[in-house]
């Protein structure tokens, strides 16, 4: 570390060198650059400051553009390596420069719900990836994870969610629940009962609640 | 007091020589009245920590003081906010808190600003030398490190330009435990360089939620997460509304009492729906008189800074801890990024062929993106269809035509033969249009 140009130089540059581990040169960076010879030039670059305000001003009346949180650049990313299931198709229904509102529909291949398709909107939060996206299941589905108001029962969007999942890692799940459907996680628990007891009778039921028509008391509109 | 009297200790630090100052320090009878003169900081947030934090400051020798705060004052406030009395709740925070420290304060001035930090612009936030934040969710926080970090400015080495650097003291508290820190931008980790260290919020799963609940918790998150959405059609559900509260208590209630569950209360369920942890004043005074000492070293030079990340725990006695947290030097909010210097007649598409042969960069399949706007998606389909015709467009006319700008970039760059997919700043010059050279000759002539 360089010796400051204070006054009292002995006392302070000899307490340096075994200085507390609490303080830091932080500052010392800008020091170094020469640019701050004293403390007291930090008084003067408050100055500076405002005369550059008034130049940049003077120079450049407009408005700063609409910045991107660490977020939307993180959700960039996950949207531009996006690797779709063949069984998945994305929409951007704001346009190419709203990424943090989208839906997916999914075209299960097999299994029970082989032929529908069931579209899920995302919405993304600022604080994504901290927060998991919220998803929701916009297509009326008979299905024991997935409830009638569209709550989903996918752990990687609430309890095990990390930073390190992205948007495929849930597209992926999201496909996961359809080709498995799990009784023992059960968000429509009437559904999941009958996928445990009777799943020929829980196939029939898919099977009409996806072509349109009552599946007990509750009506599903036709998807496919 | 008298004047002399009021400012003795303050005086103690500013005056005098001391073994742990900044290098460069000169400790002078004059320093206080010009901090006092010169100094405009600003305090985000005027709850339990932002009262504190506009006492602590005033009485530091700080004049010019702003304070904002979109909450109004509510009754469960007033065990800590002690600027507040019971005839003010339902008024502004920052109202009320900058008028009574005005009152109390003789030579102090506070303007109050009634709003969202995002409700400001840019500039408003540009007037200050330093920031000191008394907030309580990693958003707002997060939103303010970007605005302060925007000012930011770097030099063709990579060293930050210190004239653009606005300091921040960083305030918080959970209960019984609280942190301070300093953010130098550009020389300390900025709040974004070490946000994965915040563990992530405690999520029940929904169907335990809907099928076995075991605590209250359990009820109240029901009612909060299912049923509303399956009683009320579409409407959002309004954690300040104290009707939408009631109903989803008496939701939970009725649920827990179904499950043979007890401990649902009204606290309980606003506790559990907007995630409250009871705050203590005494952490608050802590962690706000560690603040003040701080702005006012940051701004003084008078002692070193603390370096840079004070964590206070007041659960079983008393643990405080500073730790040197480093810096993400890829960090996409307080990094330099690449700097890239181009002709303002450069293609989207050569921009990209650039950014693959680039030394440090070599960065494969990228996707652009400026202040929001995507220029060119690799993926999927849909948007590359949308910004293909970007590719064959000059970049400076892409971004506005400003000589200088952040571009971000994610694609993928190989390193010791792997593969990786990244995500990185760049700071983009147009060489033929700094330096006062925009006319249009001389980009026609290039």
């Amino acid at each position: 570390m360089e010796p400051g140009p204070n006054k009292n130089g002995s006392r302070s540059s000899s307490y340096k060198k075994n200085k507390s581990p609490l303080y830091s040169s932080s500052l010392d960076g800008l020091i170094s650059h020469g640019l701050l010879n004293s403390w007291r030039a930090m008084i003067r670059l408050f100055k500076i400051k405002d005369q550059r305000k008034e130049e940049a001003a003077n120079a450049n009346g407009r408005a700063p553009a609409k910045k991107q949180s660490a977020g939307e650049l993180r959700l960039h990313k996950d949207i531009s390596e996006l690797n779709l299931p063949k069984t998945t198709t994305i929409a951007f229904p704001n346009g190419k420069d709203d990424l943090m509102n989208f839906e997916i529909s999914i075209r299960p291949d097999e299994g029970y719900y082989l032929g529908g398709t069931f579209t899920f909107t995302f919405q993304i939060s600022a604080s994504y990836p901290h927060e998991p996206p919220k998803v929701k299941c916009k297509t009326k589905v008979y299905h024991p994870n997935i409830d009638l108001e569209g709550n989903v029962c996918l752990n990687i969007l609430r309890e095990d969610w990390k930073p390190v999942l992205n948007i495929n890692t849930v597209i992926y799940g999201l496909n996961l629940l359809f080709t498995q459907p799990n009784d023992e996680d059960p968000l429509n628990h009437e559904a999941a009962a009958v996928l445990h007891d009777n799943p020929r009778l829980f196939e029939t039921n898919v099977r009409r609640a996806m072509a349109g028509g009552y599946v007990g008391n509750t009506y599903f509109t036709r998807c496919i | 007091m008298t004047e002399m009297g009021r400012w003795r200790d303050i005086d103690k630090l500013l005056a005098r020589p001391g073994n742990i100052i900044s290098p460069g320090f000169e400790p002078s009878p004059q320093l206080r009245e010009e901090i006092g003169g010169l100094v405009r900081v600003l305090v985000v947030g005027a709850g339990g920590l932002g009262c504190e934090l506009l006492k602590d400051l005033a009485l530091s020798g700080f004049k010019n003081i702003d304070v904002i705060d979109m909450d109004t004052i509510e009754v469960s406030n007033l065990n800590r906010q002690f600027l507040f009395r019971i005839h003010d709740v339902g008024k502004s925070k920052a109202e009320v808190a900058a008028k009574r420290v005005m009152e109390r304060v003789s030579g102090v001035n506070i303007t109050p600003h009634f709003c969202r930090i995002e409700d400001k612009d840019i500039e408003f936030y540009s007037d200050f030398n330093i920031i000191v934040l008394g907030l309580d969710s990693i958003e707002a926080r997060s939103y303010i490190n970007s605005v302060a970090c925007s000012f930011l400015e770097y030099d063709p080495d990579d060293n930050p330009v210190p004239e653009t650097i606005k300091p921040m003291v960083d305030g918080g508290t959970e209960g019984f435990k609280g942190h301070a820190r300093v953010i130098v931008p550009g020389t300390t980790p900025c709040f974004e360089c070490n946000i994965w260290l915040f563990p992530p919020q405690v999520k029940f799963p929904l169907c335990t939620l809907a099928e076995t609940p075991r605590t209250a918790a359990h009820c109240i998150e029901y009612a909060h997460l299912i049923k509303w959405d399956e009683v009320h059609n579409g409407k959002t559900f309004d954690p300040d509304d104290p009707e939408h509260m009631q109903w989803v208590y008496s939701e939970a209630l009725k649920r827990a009492e179904l499950f043979g569950i007890t401990g649902v209360t009204y606290s309980l369920t606003q506790g559990v729906v907007k995630n409250i942890i009871p705050a203590i004043a005494s952490t608050n005074a802590i962690v706000s008189a560690a603040c003040a000492l701080e702005a006012l070293k940051l701004v003084s030079g008078c002692s070193r800074t603390l370096s840079n990340y004070l964590t206070y725990n007041g659960l079983e006695g008393t643990h405080i801890k500073v730790t040197d947290f480093i810096r993400d030097k890829d960090c996409l909010v307080c990094g330099p990024g690449t700097l890239i210097e181009l002709d303002s007649s450069v293609t989207l598409l050569q921009f990209m062929e650039l950014l693959g042969k680039h030394p440090q960069l070599r960065l494969s399949k990228p996707s652009i993106t400026h202040r929001g706007n995507n220029l060119y998606m690799q993926a999927p389909p849909v948007l590359e269809e949308m910004t293909r015709s970007n590719l064959q467009l000059p970049l400076f006319d892409l971004i506005d035509k400003v000589p200088k700008d952040t571009v971000h970039v994610s694609g993928t760059t190989e390193k010791n033969d792997k593969r990786t997919t990244c995500l990185r700043k760049l700071r983009v010059v147009f060489k033929d249009q700094v330096n006062g050279v925009t006319s249009m000759d001389t980009a026609g002539a290039n």
